[in-house]
């Protein structure tokens, strides 16, 4: 069976939570602001710790990113907070003028993102938020797996001058990277080595893919399984190296095919090594209310769908 | 420094705006004209700026600690606000004739993203700078710096929603550390502001938001500085302060006032030579 096993379930907006406490033992800079969504955010330690370094904005997520654009100019590391879908595609603008535009040191950190928020159903459920924010020039795009690497993420994007969107979820997801491992953004990172199919997955997709390579194996298939945690800048390096070897891949995320990472891996591949690539996303509609498993397996996003995707790439080559 | 310097000052800046407007044939002139007495009043009388000159080049601090800083939240009116900063000695005068133009610092609306000293955040997208400014003024208190934001919003820019989550946040955070002016000229692209979004009565509406509320004669100089160190004293005491400045689109230039029409028109020509005799080479153009 796999080499990958886990011990408990833990929701990566949990990780983000423990990276902010330790931010705020660690690093007086650091400040929070939050829209009304502490209990969602994890941000209860962080608050107990430095009360004076967290920012309530109410429900206002315009002007929590234009004061968040402000504490940096004031010197500050702001971590903006909300949900994905209040914190991207309601706030574009102002992210595109006040932080990206202007080249702030501002951290857009979201949970709730994707269709494993569950039962508000699709006014919640951001699936665009990816491709929205990788869109903007100079914006580094991070969508952790798991709660370690989640913890580890927002602690990494703190030490990185310029602006980051931090995309993680609500539900409970196996934790398996190891808690000490060094986060670097923009340096994907190989679970599995394989020779016949890549799997490049990001955020929950990710566990997914493990399964979907032990699946494969099974079926006598070995499939390499690559994280790709940081979507922007994409590590076209690990990408090549992998697809050199294999010849065709998968991409698979909790997001629409259209703007998603495996459309920027679509893009890499076009102009330095075309090759088979099957899509695991959502395919141009949007999300309902349900169980957020339920939600995955009625959308395709899960192990199942990798490996019919992967066994259709390895047909096309 | 004295009222009469200070007029003498803004008499240059109009001009400036109208050449600058002109070299491009594209710009913003009426408001910029409109607001070339409150900035002249702020950059060269009533801010606490820290210019550090080495070279003859202001070494320009992007955290404006210990200093006031303003941001201009209605940026399309960038022509005054570059003209004073170059007057003021951020940058060489000479580049005001860039303005509009290609390979440019001077954008049609103000960006940090060329590097050009002096400008903190990009504008022109209305609604932002309010809160831009609140989060500066915040981080000076977490850094026990004691000097003063300032942001001038537009009045057809209270129709964005954004300036009103950021007027009910101040009051809320107690940020008195901050002084707020809506530039009160009545006019927006489509027409008078009364007859395309109503603002009716600012005062009241702020006072409710928990501000203090104060009123000027955007065109008087002796009352902008004299309204400028009243809402100083006013400051600290956890109310921020909001001064509503009645001014006159397109200021100091007969044709160009009392219309919205040119809030967005350059002149030619011959309107510019005509606008020009309006207004005395105090400080030698660029």
């Amino acid at each position: 069976m796999s080499i990958y096993t886990y011990e408990t379930k833990k929701d990566t907006r949990s990780g983000f939570g423990a990276g902010m406490e330790f931010l705020s033992l660690t690093n007086p800079k650091v400040v929070a602001l939050c829209a009304d969504l502490i209990g969602s955010l994890k941000l209860e330690p962080f608050i107990k710790n430095c009360p004076e370094r967290f920012f309530q904005t109410g429900i206002a997520e315009a002007n929590m990113i234009g004061i968040a654009a402000g504490l940096s100019i004031g010197g500050y590391i702001p971590f903006a907070t909300t949900f994905a879908n209040f914190g991207t595609g309601r706030v574009y603008d102002q992210i595109r003028q006040s932080v990206a535009y202007s080249g702030k040191n501002v951290k857009i950190a979201c949970s709730h993102a994707g269709l494993t928020l569950g039962e508000d159903g699709a006014t919640h459920q951001i699936l665009e938020d990816i491709g929205l924010m990788k869109m903007l020039p100079g914006m580094v795009v991070i969508n952790p797996c798991d709660y370690n690497q989640t913890k580890a993420a927002t602690i990494a994007v703190a030490n990185y001058s310029g602006p980051v969107y931090l995309r993680f979820g609500r539900p409970v997801v196996p934790v398996f990277t190891p808690e000490d491992q060094e986060f670097v953004i923009g340096k994907a990172i190989k679970l599995i080595e394989g020779s016949e199919v890549s799997i490049f997955a990001t955020g929950h997709l990710v566990w997914e893919s493990i399964l979907a390579a032990d699946i494969l194996k099974e079926k006598g298939i070995h499939a390499e399984v690559i994280n790709i945690h940081t979507i922007k800048p994409l590590d076209t390096q690990a990408i090549l190296d992998s697809v050199k070897k294999t010849k065709c891949l998968v991409s698979a995320e909790e997001h629409q095919i259209n703007g998603g990472l495996g459309d920027s891996i679509a893009q890499f591949l076009a102009t330095s090594m075309p090759l088979p690539q099957e899509f695991v996303g959502v395919n141009d509609s949007f999300g309902e209310s349900g169980k957020p498993a339920d939600l995955m397996d009625k959308y395709g996003l899960n192990a199942a769908s990798i490996v019919i995707k992967a066994l259709k790439a390895i047909s096309r080559k | 420094m004295q009222t009469q310097e200070l007029i003498s000052i803004a008499s240059q800046v109009r001009r400036d705006i109208l050449r600058m407007v002109h070299g491009c044939q594209s710009g913003h002139p009426g408001g910029s004209l409109g607001c070339t007495d409150l900035l002249v009043s702020l950059y060269f009388d009533a801010m606490n700026l820290k210019l550090d000159v080495t070279n003859n080049q202001v070494v320009f601090n992007m955290s404006g600690l210990n200093e006031d800083v303003f941001f201009l939240s209605n940026g399309h009116i960038s022509p005054v606000l570059y003209s004073v900063l170059a007057r003021r000695g951020y940058f060489p005068i000479n580049e005001l004739s860039t303005f509009r133009k290609i390979n440019s610092r001077l954008q049609g609306h103000p960006t940090p993203h060329e590097h050009l000293e002096g400008i903190r955040i990009a504008s022109g997208s209305l609604g932002q700078g309010l809160s831009v400014a609140i989060g500066v003024a915040q981080a000076k208190k977490l850094n026990l710096d004691s000097s003063v934001v300032y942001c001038l919003m537009g009045d057809g820019e209270q129709n964005e929603g954004q300036v009103w989550e950021a007027a009910m946040y101040a009051p809320h955070h107690k940020v008195d550390n901050l002084i707020a002016f809506i530039d009160v000229n009545g006019q927006q692209i489509d027409g008078p502001t009364e007859k395309i979004m109503n603002n009716r009565d600012l005062q009241l509406k702020y006072e409710a938001f928990g501000w203090k509320v104060l009123h000027v004669d955007g065109h008087d100089m002796a009352c902008l500085q004299s309204c400028l160190a009243k809402a100083k004293q006013m400051l600290g005491n956890d109310i921020p302060v909001m001064i509503l400045m009645k001014t006159e689109m397109g200021a100091g230039v007969d044709f160009m006032m009392g219309s919205h029409k040119w809030h967005g028109v350059a002149p030619n020509d011959q309107q510019l030579e005509e606008a020009l005799s309006q207004l005395s080479e105090t400080l030698g153009d660029y």
